[in-house]
């Protein structure tokens, strides 16, 4: 349910799910992002659903605040096919080459790495959002035992398919780009394809999301 | 039928009026930082409002054009020449002008403002990608493989149908003294001083300006409540003020989601301005409320319209 509605500037509604992270929220978000989606009003430009808000623009040419809301005020949010949300299994690579923060993780959390491991590989996660850059999932939650901050001072370049994590989530870079999560493997996957016009984006918000483990020589094999 | 890149100029792209509906995936719309020298470019032209242009900023492109009866035009406040039959003339905005094979364009600067466009009739031979010619490099999406143009590309052209009309217009980007801005969704982070400061004090823009941002330097915005929210969407024109409390502004090619506190966002009128505002720029903000935005934006839209139509 939506708790409060207001404008984010002239040509967007900013919707407040709540303040909290949780599953149960991020679904609403999803639900109603779905439902705008679907029903396809005139004069939305974008819909933006993040963990507890879904920010939805407009074209002010066409349409205004207070129209828009008056539109989308008593919409009743469809239940999502549960067929939608899929299970994604994503190897990774955790070679030393790759986990580049893994002994800074270790230092920070007092887990060896095995432990900290066995919280990430065979665990299931869920996918709140994805964005930032293109096709980035954010996953959660983590273990308590590994929420860390982020790298006091972040990296120029972080790999293209690192595995990260910071607080009680887990996220994969899509591009080589600058960053501060704490990075414990890699995947050959490519999470972004803009050449899938249809499907660009393999983890999508209400998915579930599983890793595990491959050797260096598979995710060398995979990345072909 | 094309034009080589003798030099490329600085963030030199294909853009367009912006591509939508991507947010969720991560992308942002893009399109021409300045949407009405857009419209204005490919209305000299003769082309549609929704092709694209080359869009440049500081410094533009060098260009040759291997083709005869190419119209061409250049927007914005922007010095250049042309090379015509071994002569060089120099160039006037907003006014279009002829070039024949083996002439060339040579862009030298934006003046007191950072973008500029570049057309020709009939447009450039580039295809759509989810519906808009706009490049966002970031995520490499768009014509030219989501990349800068760079030297030595050729640019291929469309094959002109229209006949070729001259026209031009007389217009120059109008300046201003201030930004009018909404507050914003965590407007009550910021301490009463800091809010009150914010809108009488005056911000500059730094070197650290690009398609994506532009970050102010000014007055500190002290924080009171948290130096971050839980990540959620952002737009362009949003104002977020991370812990150093320097105010950067989102823009075109944005990323789509931010974890910090938004103090307010610039209205839609005025965005067209704001990009413009090059490095070392003052500006001072003001606070208006939606329905006030929502009429300077009639306005504009309006202003626009009529620009159009004197073409």
């Amino acid at each position: 349910m939506i708790k409060n509605i207001s404008n984010l500037g002239d040509a967007a509604i900013y919707c407040d799910f709540g303040s909290e992270v949780n599953k149960e929220i991020n679904h609403e978000v999803i639900k109603y992002f779905k439902t705008l989606t679907s029903k396809n009003i005139n004069g939305i430009t974008n819909l933006a659903p993040s963990y507890n808000k879904l920010i939805i623009t407009f074209d002010l040419d066409v349409i205004n605040y207070k129209e828009l809301v008056e539109k989308i005020i008593n919409l009743k949010a469809d239940e999502i096919n549960e067929t939608a949300s899929k299970k994604k299994i994503i190897p990774i690579c955790i070679d030393e080459e790759f986990a580049l923060d893994i002994e800074r993780v270790s230092k920070n959390t007092n887990l060896n790495i095995k432990e900290i491991y066995k919280h990430i590989l065979n665990k299931d996660f869920y996918c709140y959002m994805t964005g930032f850059v293109a096709g980035m999932p954010f996953l959660g939650d983590t273990n308590k035992n590994i929420r860390l901050k982020r790298l006091e001072t972040p990296r120029v370049k972080v790999p293209k398919g690192s595995v990260g994590i910071t607080e009680q989530f887990c996220n994969i870079y899509t591009y080589e780009s600058p960053g501060g999560w704490n990075i414990i493997g890699n995947t050959p996957l490519k999470v972004f394809d803009k050449n899938k016009e249809e499907n660009p984006i393999l983890i999508k918000p209400g998915d579930s999301v599983q890793f595990y483990e491959i050797t260096k020589n598979e995710f060398y094999k995979i990345k072909e | 039928m094309s034009i080589e890149v003798i030099r490329p100029g600085i963030n030199t792209t294909f853009q367009d009026r912006g591509r939508s509906n991507l947010y969720h995936l991560g992308i942002p719309f893009s399109g021409a930082m300045d949407t009405r020298n857009l419209l204005i470019t490919n209305k000299l032209v003769g082309n549609d409002k929704n092709d694209a242009v080359i869009e440049f900023a500081l410094q533009g492109p060098k260009l040759k054009v291997k083709q005869n009866n190419i119209n061409c035009v250049v927007t914005g406040n922007v010095s250049f020449t042309f090379k015509k039959n071994s002569k060089i003339y120099n160039g006037e905005c907003y006014k279009t002008f002829d070039l024949n094979n083996n002439d060339e364009i040579d862009i030298i600067s934006t003046n007191n403002s950072m973008y500029g466009y570049f057309s020709i009739s009939g447009g450039f031979k580039i295809e759509k990608k989810w519906n808009s010619y706009s490049t966002h490099l970031r995520s490499k999406v768009g014509p030219n493989k989501g990349d800068k143009i760079v030297e030595n590309d050729i640019l291929q052209l469309n094959k002109n149908v229209k006949p070729i009309i001259k026209k031009s217009i007389d217009y120059s980007n109008s300046k201003i003294e201030f930004i009018r801005v909404i507050k914003g969704t965590n407007f009550d982070y910021f301490s009463k001083e800091s809010q009150k400061s914010f809108f009488e004090s005056q911000y500059q823009v730094t070197n650290l300006t690009d398609r994506m941002g532009m970050r102010l330097d000014g007055n500190k915005l002290n924080n009171i409540k948290s130096e971050n929210i839980k990540s959620e969407g952002l737009i362009k024109g949003v104002i977020q003020v991370p812990p150093d409390g320097k105010p950067i502004i989102m823009l075109s090619d944005h990323g789509t989601i931010g974890g910090y506190p938004k103090i307010g966002v610039i209205i839609s009128a005025d965005y067209d301005k704001i990009v413009q505002l090059p490095p070392m720029s003052k500006i001072k903000f003001k606070m208006i409320d939606v329905t006030s935005a929502e009429k300077l934006f009639k306005l504009y839209s309006m202003e626009t319209k009529n620009i159009l139509n004197q073409i």
